[in-house]
């Protein structure tokens, strides 16, 4: 089983030179730190920025410096900032390449869910209905289960979605699947020393298995 | 030049009267009228539509109109920060129009640039489009979403001279410039308030034109939500 860091570690490899590229908050954010540093890529923050640096040293810290996540950064040479209308123009525009998010669930056909639990948790939806509607590219970073052991890969989400058919590719603790453009989750990489079995044990959607099915390779 | 200076805050909200639709600038504490709100919260009114990206947290920014029962309806992409804001709306006390960050952003412009409606891909298949007309456009579907104005839009800036010509600083930018013009009156609060021909004017992101009012803050706090530092 993968932990938080090897998850992000494992998208990394995802990222493309020249990509501008947008990090939801948690596991997603952390997909910064492996990025290798000979290749050139921007990072947008939803609230005006693009070229994230690194969390700031104690005596830079500024307020009116902060990520989409509230946290207090830095800027890049060549950073640049903007209002919140057009930093949507950059993502529904379709000039953001690569968007990395979170989930609660993902279904077979690529919908997501990760904004709401009804009569639970009433926090928002923020950018990310505008940001899965728009990208071109949409990897999903999450638990393959929930912390009572659920599958979070189903036929169907359960839960209101944040958007259809837009999840492309889904790397979890387990495996790193894709989403078949007909419907089902097909099993491209296992975690070092977890099995198909365990994986199609705990995913509840359609699983597509074509062939020996490789371990990742980090 | 018109000359838009107020004397401070208590001057700028003197006005607004219970059951206003504010817009107020800001994404979490960063950018937020800090000056306006502490004004509002001594003013005898209630029943405020606030437009903002965030609530504010339990004890500073708008947090402190909700805990004073002074909100009817907030409308808003992203609450997940406010404890009480989550019990009212629990409890419904408080209403919530919970939109895509994108989406909002868009009608608060549109509002200001009088453009009615538009269509947005933003949560197609979602709650969010329910009840809403959609359209296919080149093979992919759409919703129309309304423009959004304000009877007063409250907002923050860095730097400002007595026309109302705005300069902001880092990501306080975010909702500011673009409420600016989508409220009736637009109030700014800056850090620095110069006078006119101080600015280069290559260099001003809001111009005068959608600002009725501007007064130096004073005692600014900008408190930060998450303090995260590399060593």
């Amino acid at each position: 089983m993968l932990s938080k860091d090897q998850i992000a570690q494992r998208i990394a490899k995802e990222v493309k030179n020249g990509q501008y590229i947008n990090l939801g908050i948690g596991i997603p954010t952390l997909v910064a730190n492996y990025i290798p540093d000979d290749m050139e890529v921007v990072l947008q923050s939803e609230n005006g920025l693009l070229g994230i640096g690194p969390f700031p040293k104690e005596e830079d810290v500024d307020p009116d410096l902060i990520n989409a996540g509230k946290q207090t950064i830095s800027m890049l040479k060549g950073s640049v900032l903007f209002d919140s209308a057009e930093s949507f123009a950059m993502i529904r525009g379709g000039h953001v390449h690569l968007t990395i998010l979170g989930a609660m669930e993902v279904s077979e056909n690529g919908d997501i869910a990760n904004w709401k639990i009804p009569g639970k948790m009433v926090k928002g939806m923020g950018g990310a209905m505008d940001l899965v509607a728009s990208a071109e590219n949409i990897i999903v970073a999450m638990q393959h289960c929930s912390k009572s052991g659920e599958s979070k890969l189903l036929p169907k989400c359960t839960l209101p979605i944040t958007g259809v058919h837009c999840v492309k590719k889904i790397v979890t603790d387990l495996a790193v699947l894709e989403v078949h453009p007909a419907g089902g989750f097909i099993l491209k990489e296992r975690a070092p020393g977890v099995s198909v079995e365990d994986i199609k044990s705990k995913t509840s959607g359609k699983l597509i298995i074509n062939g020996e099915v490789p371990e990742m390779v980090f | 030049m018109i000359n838009k200076t107020v004397k401070d805050a208590k001057a700028a909200v003197a006005d607004i009267p219970s059951g206003a639709m504010l817009m107020m600038g800001g994404f979490g504490l960063s950018g937020i009228p800090e000056n306006c709100i502490s004004a509002l919260l001594d003013l005898d009114i209630n029943n405020l539509t606030i437009v903002s990206n965030n609530a504010g947290v339990d004890d500073f920014g708008i947090g402190l109109l909700l805990k004073k029962h002074m909100v009817k309806k907030m409308i808003s992409s992203y609450v997940g920060e406010n404890a009480e804001f989550e019990r009212q709306l629990l409890q419904g006390e408080l209403e919530v129009d919970l939109i895509p960050q994108g989406t909002l952003a868009e009608r608060v412009r549109a509002g200001g640039a009088g453009i009615p409606a538009f269509f947005t891909p933003a949560g197609v298949g979602t709650e969010v489009a329910e009840g809403k007309e959609t359209r296919e456009f080149d093979g992919k579907v759409y919703l129309m979403e309304r423009a959004l104005k304000a009877d007063f839009s409250i907002i923050k800036a860095w730097k400002g001279d007595t026309a109302g010509n705005l300069i902001f600083k880092g990501t306080a930018r975010n909702f500011n410039p673009i409420m600016a013009p989508a409220g009736k009156i637009c109030i700014a609060e800056v850090e620095v308030l110069v006078g006119v021909g101080e600015l280069d004017p290559n260099e001003i992101h809001c111009p005068g034109i959608y600002v009725q009012r501007i007064f130096q803050g004073k005692n600014y706090e900008k408190r930060i939500e998450k303090r995260t530092v590399s060593n």
